[in-house]
């Protein structure tokens, strides 16, 4: 069960054995490395570095020029900002509101629970393109087509991922914790404010981090509902960039691109360990 | 105790209204859209079936749903034999598996319109990456995305390279393998590739099938890699992408919501063939 037994059988694995697979480790990580590291050779080169036979790895000379060139055309740091103002409301809303629904299919036997639970589960399943166009029509009716609300508003209804995930969660939390309050007369949102939210701060960090990479990957929703360039996300600024420049704009591309990646990485490497901790507590994608 | 009961209605509360409003509702009109003709301007026209006719008789319909399947049929398996693969690697807990885990799952978190970016410049033909290192070898590389043929195997790799999206639940699936079955067979003399065979791959097919079943829905929802880089003779045409096209950029809304039913029917049908297959391969208690 532990990851200190397996420690102990690792002795088993003779010299020898251990270093082939630090060597196809090392392979497969280059691989999986060499994407980012040919996007930042990129995006210092010349022109003429970029195109060049045989290919070079790294810049003969290093210049600014194609961050210049990307940010005159894409306002990253706006677009940054848009995708942010897009994030913060949706994963607060997510968040809490799934942590919320959670508590009452956890901790209350009220009519008809299992059934709706069984609908949950059913709408995880549910493609999104069935409803995406009525979805549409419905906001675009109401004058709020090209504005982040489509974007926002349906995130404090709850997700169903989110939810089944907490349920799951909160359900290993021992029934005594909140036994003792309930008992003092506490009210329920205090016993879920006061005791269910700090106990499972791990797994709200968690789905918090989800919510986010979702929001920030996200190109379909946002190219739906987003006209104005002015509001345009870093996914669709980037696109719009891509599509626009056609193949001559190496340089300035991946400058945009590696500007676009740097906060995810980031995160990724501040965070990891509730990335990581997100399998132990059942291993469900967001 | 009563009382206690409806509070727990009052928490859920959210979550139906949005069950209603953001998943019922749309549905239902989903169902009359896709028998009428509207152009979102005007008023819809109902016309019965004849947007379902009409997709089954168009080539586009058939060939982008052609291209997605073969990806399908050919991605979902070998992201499933790689991830597994980089799991069974990095489970142990040796010196530096920490960092070769945050590695290869590090893809699954940076997906997006950058990767599909830098993607698309390293298949460039002439002086992309993966070109430019096969000319070291004397070979001439394929023009990838500007050549139909090759468009699959260009999907195919990217495919492969962001295989590490599944690791955390093969990983954590891989540590409640009982390590006493390890323990006796290497008693019985079993070398690893018999312990694989017989103990990690049985005891992994539950995850795997959850897997499978995942895979195939996100391969036939592929869109933002395609929507970014397309593909020659209209390869790179994956089914959401002509969805996408049709409702959005010609708003023929009444024909995109059929050809979401239609998504909507072949994900469920294939995901009851692939449970039922499920007595025959999938290990249970």
């Amino acid at each position: 069960m532990s990851w200190g037994k397996r420690k102990k059988t690792g002795k088993h694995l003779g010299r020898g054995r251990l270093t082939a697979l630090y060597v196809v480790l090392v392979l497969g990580s280059v691989m999986m490395l060499l994407p980012f590291v040919w996007m930042v050779s990129t995006s210092f080169k010349v022109e003429n570095d970029i195109f060049s036979i045989p290919i070079k790895w790294l810049p003969q000379k290093i210049t600014f020029e194609n961050y210049i060139k990307a940010l005159r055309v894409v306002p990253i740091a706006k677009n940054m900002l848009n995708t942010v103002i897009i994030a913060v409301p949706k994963i607060l809303g997510e968040v809490f509101v799934s942590a919320l629904v959670a508590f009452g299919f956890a901790r209350f036997a009220f009519k008809g629970r299992n059934i709706l639970f069984m609908i949950l589960l059913a709408t995880m399943m549910l493609p999104y393109e069935v409803t995406m166009i009525p979805t549409f029509m419905i906001w675009s009716h109401l004058g709020l087509s090209d504005s982040y609300v489509p974007l926002v508003l349906p995130a404090f209804c709850g997700s169903a991922s989110f939810i089944f995930f907490m349920r799951m969660y909160f359900e290993t939390i021992p029934k005594d914790y909140e036994e003792a309050a309930w008992l003092d007369g506490a009210k329920n949102l205090k016993v879920f404010y006061m005791i269910f939210i700090p106990m499972a701060k791990p797994a709200l960090v968690t789905i918090s981090l989800w919510s986010f990479m979702g929001t920030w990957n996200d190109l379909l929703g946002q190219l739906i509902y987003i006209d104005s360039q002015h509001k345009y996300t870093v996914q669709l600024a980037l696109a719009s960039f891509s599509s626009m420049t056609g193949e001559t704009l190496w340089g300035p591309l991946m400058a945009a691109s590696c500007m676009a990646l740097i906060p995810i990485i980031a995160l990724l490497l501040y965070a990891q360990k509730y990335f990581m901790e997100g399998i132990k507590l059942g291993g469900i994608k967001g | 105790m009563k009382k206690r009961q409806r509070a727990g209605f009052y928490f859920i509360l959210p979550w139906l209204i949005g069950l209603i409003v953001f998943t019922a509702f749309p549905m239902l009109a989903a169902a009359y859209i896709s028998l009428t003709d509207w152009d979102i301007v005007g008023n819809a026209k109902f016309i019965g079936l004849d947007n379902f006719k009409n997709v089954f008789r168009s080539e586009e319909f058939i060939k982008s749903l052609w291209v997605t399947f073969r990806y399908a049929i050919l991605a979902v398996p070998l992201i499933i034999a790689t991830s597994l693969t980089m799991a069974v690697m990095v489970s142990k807990n040796y010196k530096g598996m920490r960092i070769f885990r945050v590695i290869y799952y590090m893809p699954a978190i940076v997906s997006g319109v950058a990767v599909a970016i830098v993607f698309k410049w390293i298949l460039d033909p002439s002086y992309g990456l993966i070109n430019g290192v096969l000319s070291f070898f004397h070979i001439k590389g394929p023009d990838w995305l500007y050549d139909p043929d090759w468009v699959l195997p260009s999907y195919l790799i990217m495919a492969m390279w962001g295989a590490g999206g599944s690791l955390l639940t093969y990983l954590a699936a891989l540590k409640d393998i009982p390590q006493d079955l390890y323990d006796a067979a290497m008693i019985d003399g079993a070398n690893t590739w018999k312990k694989v065979k017989y103990i990690t791959i049985p005891l992994m097919t539950p995850i795997i099938f959850y897997n499978l079943v995942l895979g195939i829905i996100a391969a036939f929802r592929k869109f933002t890699d395609a929507y970014v880089l397309g593909g020659a003779g209209k390869e790179g045409n994956f089914y959401m992408v002509y969805l996408y096209e049709e409702a959005f950029s010609h708003y023929r809304m009444g024909y995109a919501t059929a050809l979401a039913w239609i998504l909507f029917a072949i994900i469920l049908l294939l995901t009851i063939i692939v449970n039922w297959t499920k007595k025959y391969w999938v290990y249970s208690e």
